[in-house]
């Protein structure tokens, strides 16, 4: 392994990448998602000796080896797990997870729901392609219904999980969506994330082009995308369409959205929600919408911080010892009633 | 029960053995673990048995529901629980009918005749009343009716009924210690401390206790004879504390994370029976550099503590069967990534679920064997509570010398078993200090110390010495991801050779009682140590020519312990399992070792042992 070590403090998106030939299939939105989070490193400035890229089992989780960071590739679904002992090690390190749609919601679910809700300052990014793989194409637990794999020849008959409506069910305090071909929403969006305190949950729909490609083209071709994306963001009205005319609104009665289009029926901006990122309730309408009839809702949908876990376990560890230095074992020992001297 | 006159108020004994049994909600434990404070800092020796059924309130009055404590303490080298019972405490039926078997023929029990109801009787079981039918014809039975006596000592603190009646416990406890001559001053202390929120609470149950014990000084006992008088036991000077299996492991952890030199520990753990008593205890010690995390599952506990580890920590994990089963897999990730981690199983009946409470050591061949592909890592158990604190040490410091996961082997009896300890001089304690590679220059992670073949432990914050470490198998030369047929052939004996090389870091395996060759070896590990020991004594007192060896290290096995064996004509192997040091002897060392093994849940007893001896 070659060593470099930059002193210039100002990092390229390159100094972020590893000398490790990336493998991942030639197509494949991983190399988009790797090229945005390098960017986004450079961006924030992060220094690479504090930063720690964990990552479970699955195509996503070969993402610690393609950075110039530490990283720490674990085992599949418990990546959140050992995040939170790097984070109560040393809170000041600056820990990424990154992981998929079967690492994350299937395997390791369990652990997804803990670490966001106990809010763990971390980054997590799920890169969801409604497949698995690296073993080899079958459907994974956000693939539609009917999806047809080596392991459903006549199509899947269950139901997915949604990983925004999840990870809102699980507490998370910052909850964002984007898409491996949008690479400057996707940077901003990773930004947004790291300057978040706390467990911070991006979606990147990814698109694996050997088992399941296309997946996402229903809202993330190039032509009409501006018809199937809804880009929110904080403190502006709901629009979208190419001609930024159509908007959504609550509708009259009822705690729904629905599409409206501006000056039909004398639908005002004013009709429309305003996105505010604070507010849970609107952020699982939000995540909930889906094409046909809806846009996909992209950006930061919901971030309402609060302290994250390991300050607050540290904050009372330390507040045990206020005052003092670690106090010496042998007063422990000795102190507690039910000691007695034999001489 | 060995007994001198003395004079004609109190009789002498070297060793007793006392059981306090009743119902789960009657507070046994409580009772036993007052006794034993009070009995330590009487100077005894003494060991003690805490044995409750799995249910936290089982129906009352049902035999399922007995809970018990056992001590055993003497002017002599105490070692274990107690084979049989000189005395017996019986709250309820259920309790005498539950245990009355483990009472020596000529004992004395002590009954509730208040418990004794017929429904009572009726739920324990009996056909007719035990007290009155004749079949206690060869015990001493003293019959009190410690429900009313109770009832008319707290009768002033105005208590309702149900709480009065929760006060027998002390009346029982208060009889006890004045029946041995013990102070009762840290328990009205440990009273007044406990229910300071509820004064009323802690005068009804000092009173109860004071009338226990005035009932037994004055004329009412007269008729069933006298109290008991057992010297302090000889022992070396120093400061001494009562402490169990799983507070020595606490403390011990804490004294190894100082030895370390590290800053910090994460002990992070998952409810269960009955390691759980361990992140309680730690849970209350984050001023000595500990953060305890109790995790959504047992998996995430050790993979918290493998991040926690990689961060440069000491990563701390405990559990028990199951839990350990579940942990298996981060196990392997922490042998392929070389990180150090110590996780203690406090080992219970089983498979499966198996019976919660009750100890067993069938969790041997698991520790040592028990993952998916070649997977080495360091194996040892304790055998005393006291012992749990210096094996604990021996844990932390093999886990950060060597790169690699420890395996802390305990049981559920030694996780709540108590005995007296000399609190040890901690400057006087072993040293071994991490170095975290900090050189940038020729680093890479799986850079190896030629001697003790560990890698490099290198923190992130560190600058220059960023990594990539994972589950894929790893280049030996530049810690790169590698298939390479020929490399996987060399890690794998990398890292068995690191593993094997523990045995020249440790001490030769020495013989606990008896001499270094003759006719019988007999060789147990973890909590058998007590009864093995006596058991040997007892043989070579009867002229058999046998040796006690018992081994804390499992895996590596000390050097020499196969040129030791050899020595001995009959290799005897007792095991609360259904064989497996034996197996891991046999196939080691090809000696025609045999097993005595025992399955019940409980602790062998001196005798059980001593026949297969013969």
């Amino acid at each position: 392994m070659t060593v470099t070590t930059i002193t210039d403090a100002e990092l390229q998106p390159k100094d972020y990448a590893s000398d490790q030939e990336v493998r991942w299939c030639p197509g494949c939105g991983d190399y988009a998602i790797l090229k945005a989070v390098h960017k986004a490193m450079a961006e924030v400035g992060a220094r690479r000796e504090r930063t720690v890229v964990v990552s479970g089992i699955g195509c996503a989780a070969r993402f610690p080896y393609y950075m110039s960071t530490y990283g720490f590739h674990t085992i599949h679904g418990r990546a959140p797990a050992i995040a939170t002992g790097i984070k109560l090690a040393n809170p000041e390190l600056d820990v990424w997870v990154m992981t998929g749609d079967g690492d994350g919601l299937s395997i390791g679910g369990n652990h997804m729901l803990h670490v966001l809700r106990r809010n763990v300052d971390l980054q997590i990014v799920l890169f969801n392609n409604e497949i698995y793989g690296l073993t080899k194409g079958q459907y994974s637990p956000t693939s539609r219904r009917g999806t047809k794999s080596p392991s459903t020849p006549r199509g899947s008959v269950d139901y997915p999980v949604s990983a925004c409506a999840f990870a809102l069910g699980s507490g998370a305090r910052f909850v964002a969506r984007s898409v491996d071909t949008l690479q400057a929403h996707l940077v901003g969006v990773l930004q947004r994330a790291h300057a978040h305190r706390g467990a911070s949950f991006v979606e990147v729909f990814q698109n694996c082009v050997v088992f399941n490609d296309g997946a996402f083209e229903n809202f993330t071709a190039k032509d009409g995308a501006a018809d199937t994306q809804l880009h929110v963001e904080h403190g502006k009205p709901l629009i979208f369409g190419a001609r930024r005319d159509r908007g959504l609104r609550l509708t009259p009665g009822k705690l729904e959205l629905e599409v409206v289009t501006l000056s039909e029926g004398g639908v005002t901006p004013a009709d429309l929600v305003v996105h505010d990122e604070t507010n849970r309730g609107l952020a699982h309408l939000l995540v909930a919408l889906e094409p046909p009839g809806f846009p996909v809702a992209l950006g930061v949908i919901y971030c309402n911080p609060a302290p994250s876990f390991e300050a607050l376990v540290h904050a009372q560890a330390g507040a045990a010892g206020a005052g003092r230095p670690t106090p010496d074992l042998a007063e422990l020992l000795m102190a507690k009633e039910g000691t007695w001297t034999v001489r | 029960m060995a007994s001198t006159t003395t004079s004609p108020a109190r009789e002498s004994r070297d060793s007793v053995v006392i059981r306090f049994a009743g119902d789960s909600g009657d507070g046994m434990q409580v009772t036993g673990g007052r006794f034993t404070i009070e009995t330590a800092l009487a100077g005894n020796d003494l060991t003690t048995f805490p044995d409750y059924p799995a249910e936290i309130r089982a129906p009352a009055g049902t035999t399922y529901g007995v809970s018990a404590f056992q001590i055993h303490f003497g002017a002599v080298d105490v070692m274990t629980p107690g084979d049989q019972v000189d005395v017996l405490v019986a709250m309820n039926p259920a309790a005498l009918k539950v245990d009355l078997k483990d009472l020596r023929v000529g004992g004395t029990v002590v009954v509730d005749l208040g418990a004794f109801t017929e429904r009572n009787l009726a739920k324990a079981g009996f056909k007719t009343n035990p007290l009155e039918d004749g079949s206690l014809a060869q015990y001493q039975v003293l019959k009190l009716d410690v429900t009313k006596l109770t009832l008319d000592a707290v009768k002033e603190s105005g208590l309702h009924s149900r709480e009065a009646h929760r006060c027998r416990n002390m009346w029982a406890l208060g009889l006890m210690l004045w029946m041995y001559g013990r102070d009762r001053e840290a328990t009205v202390g440990w009273l007044k401390q406990k229910f300071a929120g509820r004064p009323e609470l802690a005068q009804a149950n000092v009173a109860a206790l004071n009338a226990g014990h005035a009932y037994g000084e004055t004329a009412e006992m007269s008729e069933y004879g006298v109290g008991y008088t057992v010297r302090r036991a000889p022992v070396a000077a120093g400061v001494y504390r009562t402490v169990s299996g799983t507070e020595a492991i606490a403390w011990g952890l804490l004294a190894g994370l100082r030895a370390a030199g590290l800053e910090r520990m994460i002990f992070a753990g998952y409810p269960i029976t009955p390691a759980s008593v361990l992140l309680h205890t730690l849970a209350g010690l984050g001023r000595y550099g500990v953060i305890t995390f109790q995790a959504e599952d047992e998996i995430s506990a050790i993979g918290a503590a493998v991040g926690a580890a990689y961060a440069g920590a000491l990563g701390v994990t405990s559990t028990s069967g199951p839990g350990m089963a579940l942990k298996t897999e981060m196990l392997g990730l922490a042998i392929a990534t070389e990180l150090p981690l110590v996780v203690v199983n406090s080992q219970r009946a089983g498979p499966s679920t198996g019976m919660p409470t009750k100890a067993e050591q069938s969790d041997l061949l698991q520790a040592v064997h028990g993952r998916n592909a070649d997977a080495p890592l360091a194996v040892l158990a304790a055998a005393t509570a006291t012992d749990c604190f210096d094996v604990a040490i021996e844990a932390v410091r093999l886990a950060t010398k060597y790169m690699t996961p420890v395996i802390l082997l305990s049981d559920a009896f030694l996780a709540h078993a108590a005995e007296p300890w000399r609190i040890p001089d901690l400057d006087r304690l072993p040293r071994f200090p991490v170095r975290f590679r900090t050189e940038p220059a020729g680093f890479h992670p799986f850079l190896r110390d030629p001697e003790t073949l560990a890698r490099a432990w290198a923190r992130p914050g560190t600058p220059g010495l960023e990594h990539r470490i994972g589950g894929l198998e790893k280049d030996y030369d530049t810690g790169h991801i590698s298939y390479d047929p020929e490399n996987h052939a060399r890690m794998t004996r990398a890292r068995a050779e690191k593993i094997a090389g523990i045995a020249n870091d440790i001490p030769l395996q020495t013989v606990a009682v008896g001499t270094d060759h003759g006719a019988v070896a007999v060789v147990g590990w973890g909590s058998t140590y007590g009864a093995i020991h006596q058991a040997v004594r007892r043989a070579r007192h009867d002229g058999v020519d046998a040796s006690h060896i018992h081994l804390r290290y499992l895996s590596p096995f000390p050097r020499n312990l196969g040129e030791l064996l050899k020595r001995f004509d009959r290799v005897l192997v007792p095991e609360l399992n259904n064989g497996q040091l034996v197996q891991l002897l046999r196939a080691t060392y090809l000696v025609p070792a045999e097993g005595l093994n025992k399955v019940q849940g409980k602790p062998f007893k001196v005798s059980e042992i001593a026949e297969a001896i013969r």
